[in-house]
């Protein structure tokens, strides 16, 4: 009888029939970019388990099947979930693919918004030194399969000094198919010295289909630039989204980035940065919301590399159901990164007994003149209080939601565009013990 | 005569494991203000509990009418929406929620359930800064979040705040007066006074006569080992503070002593 073929096996078969038609296959660096990727795949396969990175995170589900290129579309896909219209560049894909009439493109001097293809195609030489170089395939099973076959994304170029003072929004929309299929968003934000930029990223879909999403997205910042990077996750319940991140801040540069974790029943975000020059800083904040079997896993690294770096870190949970939350906050201060002042904090709060957290900060410090701090906390919603609100008339569910409100509006209210803090509010209010399968206590 | 607006009858109640009222009957007219005094450990708060509905608190016995309907069987909030007010001995911080926010909600809520409408924001603060004006709580306290960081004084008037806002029928004040300056307790007797309403009662838990010598009671009953062991005009006050509560060992549990009155009122 012959032996079961692996999934990666059938990554590798697909790899090598479309390797030539690959966008960028004339480039022979990311010709050896994507080889490097899936003989990596093709090596270790898919994490286990017993991988320390992955043992709270079973991705099984994920990658115990092949999942197929996006089936192409007849006829227009509905905007919705697109967010509403933005000023601003606003690139939008449907299954992976660009959606031009979902789209505006505004032009703005001295930036540049485009399709990787496009930016493949036309001038690739800027994205030599990023793809590929910052989220490297040898450290991350999921980005290896998005290495080796992404078909598009988005390129996001902001030039030497340039503020933009619009949100970039790039949308990643799935919409649900016969057979569960994959996309494969890959995303290049560049910026200058001193550039300024707000991007968006939203992935998002209708409520049913076992669709997986791996993305990958590479940040580089110049000297003293600044870029707010908003990831909003907000995918069928019944899929899998895994997501690497990496972003490398030079001197006097800010990276600050907001996740919001709201969809998939699986999904691990991996967010690296490197604050490569001195003075360069970060701020990471995250807001998962979990219920019925949903599992998050938010895996971040922070690598002080140069001295009087900053890290600020905030991420908050709220777990209802069977849900389960991973969280895991590296901070890496290397021996040259003195001064380094870094702060982490993670806070869980639980709605039901069957809730689960592991959370774990992992802090490796070889510099001696730093003042690195971390704090994590799981715990429920506080009996007295919930009794002194509904003393004062207030019926339970409305004191619960807004105790839940009041936990995440600590980060909710940092989000920095005003649409997305209002959908994640209202989310937060209107969706607990909605959702399907969503058990409550 | 009219009915009673609070009735309690032979109520026994635990708080957790520990049986803590035995037997306690009271009632409240609309108009009257009533004073709870009594030791330390004696039940007074978990009178207070039981009657706002705190899980934890357990009824084994007797009876609670408010308003001639069953109080005990009404959810927390639903006894609140009636004009249930309790005004905590240990009021909750709150961090994340408002001062402003919170009691737009509560008086929203009980608005709603009195099917009158929703106040917007900006009537309700309006009404929120008159009310604040009565227990002089300044504009920085509304904004803060619940409690949070208040002092022992500023909760206390927090508390009288919300009752003010939410208008109730019926307050339960347990030990406002506790941990307060002699201004604030003057601010807050005000408060309470400008409250008193011939269709409002209060039921004020205190250790000290100060209290009663500006809200001026019209019965006094002393609380021990989970009984009403006496009751009287506002001079019981007075001699509590004199002797404390020593002389009134012996009496037994609700046995009426010599020039005891029963804790029944009339009126
Ligand atoms: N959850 C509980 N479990 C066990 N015992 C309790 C609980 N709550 C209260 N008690 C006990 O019940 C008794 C009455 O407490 P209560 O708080 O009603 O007294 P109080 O008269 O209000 O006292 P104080 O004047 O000190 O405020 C006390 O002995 C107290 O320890
Ligand atoms: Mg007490």
């Amino acid at each position: 009888m012959a032996a079961p073929v692996e999934t990666r096996d059938l990554y590798l078969e697909e790899y090598r029939r479309r390797a030539p038609d690959l966008p960028g296959a004339g480039l022979p660096w990311l010709r050896r970019t994507r080889e490097d990727a899936i003989e990596r795949l093709a090596s270790r396969g898919f994490p286990t388990t017993r991988e320390e990175a992955w043992r709270f995170t079973d991705s099984g589900p994920a990658s115990r099947a092949p999942f197929a290129p996006p089936p192409p579309r007849s006829g227009a896909a509905s905007a919705a979930g697109a967010g509403p219209a933005h000023p601003g560049a606003h690139l939008t894909f449907l299954d992976g693919r660009p959606a031009p009439d979902l789209s505006a493109l505004p032009a703005a001097p001295g930036a540049s918004v485009a399709t990787l293809r496009e930016a493949l195609d036309r001038s690739p030489a800027p994205l030599e030194p990023v793809l590929g170089r910052l989220v490297p395939a040898a450290e991350h099973p999921f980005a290896a399969l998005n290495t080796s076959l992404f078909e598009d994304g988005a390129l996001v170029h902001v030039q030497k000094g340039v503020v933009l003072a619009d949100p970039v929004h790039l949308v990643f929309l799935s919409w649900r198919a016969a057979e569960p299929f994959r996309t494969l968003p890959r995303i290049v934000l560049l910026l200058e010295e001193g550039a300024a930029a707000t991007v968006v990223v939203s992935y998002t879909g209708p409520a049913g289909g076992a669709m997986l999403t791996s993305a990958v997205t590479e940040v580089a910042l110049g000297e003293g630039a600044s870029l707010r990077l908003v990831k909003v996750q907000r995918e069928s319940v019944e899929g899998f989204h895994l997501d690497a991140t990496a972003a490398r801040v030079a001197r006097g540069a800010a990276f600050s980035s907001h996740v919001v974790t709201l969809g998939a029943a699986l999904s691990r975000t991996d967010l690296t940065v490197a604050l490569a020059g001195a003075g360069a800083e970060c701020g990471l904040s995250g807001l998962y919301e979990l219920r019925g079997r949903q599992h998050a896993d938010h895996h971040t690294t922070i690598v002080h590399e140069a001295p009087q770096g900053t890290s600020r870190e905030l991420y908050k949970g709220v777990l209802d159901g069977r849900s389960r939350a991973v969280f895991d906050g590296r901070i890496l201060v290397r021996p040259e990164a003195q001064k380094t002042n870094a702060l982490q904090t993670n806070k869980n709060l639980l709605l039901s007994p069957e809730a689960l957290v592991n959370t774990k900060p992992e802090l490796q410090i070889f510099a001696n003149d730093v003042k690195v701090k971390h704090g994590a906390t799981i715990g429920q919603l506080d009996r007295d209080v919930l009794f002194y609100l509904r003393s004062r008339g207030i019926p339970e569910e409305e004191a619960r939601r807004l105790l839940i409100h009041a936990f995440a509006s600590e980060v909710v209210d940092a989000i920095p565009v005003p649409w997305v803090r209002e959908t994640t509010a209202a989310a937060l209010f209107t969706t607990i013990g909605e959702r399907p399968d969503g058990g409550r206590p | 005569m009219v009915a009673p607006l609070l009735e309690i009858r032979d109520l026994q109640a635990s708080a957790g494991e520990r049986p803590v009222l035995r037997g306690l009957t009271l009632s409240v007219r609309a108009g009257e203000v009533h004073a709870i005094m009594g030791p330390n450990g004696s039940g007074k708060s978990t009178l207070a509990h039981v009657l706002a509905g705190r899980e934890g608190t357990k009824v084994t016995g007797g009876t609670a009418l408010y308003q001639g309907r069953d109080l005990l069987a009404l959810a927390p909030e639903d006894r609140a929406r009636e004009g249930v007010f309790l005004a905590f001995q240990y009021p909750v911080e709150i961090p994340g929620v408002s001062n402003v926010y919170f009691l737009k909600a509560a008086l929203n809520a009980i608005r709603r359930h009195r099917g009158e409408p929703e106040m917007d924001a900006a009537d309700f603060l309006v009404h929120v800064r008159e009310r604040a004006r009565l227990v002089q709580m300044s504009e920085a306290l509304l904004q803060r979040p619940v409690n949070e960081g208040f002092s022992g004084g500023e909760k206390k008037r927090n508390e009288i705040l919300q009752m003010a806002v939410l208008d109730p029928r019926l307050s339960i004040l347990d030990e406002t007066d506790s941990g307060l300056d002699i201004d604030a307790l003057k601010v807050v007797a005000d408060g309470i006074n400008a409250l008193r309403r011939p269709d409002r009662a209060m039921v004020l838990i205190t250790h000290y006569q100060r209290l009663l010598s500006y809200v001026v009671p019209d019965r006094v009953h002393v609380l021990a080992d989970g009984q009403l062991v006496r009751s009287g005009g506002k001079e019981l006050a007075l001699e509590l503070e004199e002797r404390g509560y020593g002389f009134l060992a012996g009496n037994g549990s609700g046995g009426a002593g010599p020039g005891v009155t029963g804790p029944e009122v009339t009126g």
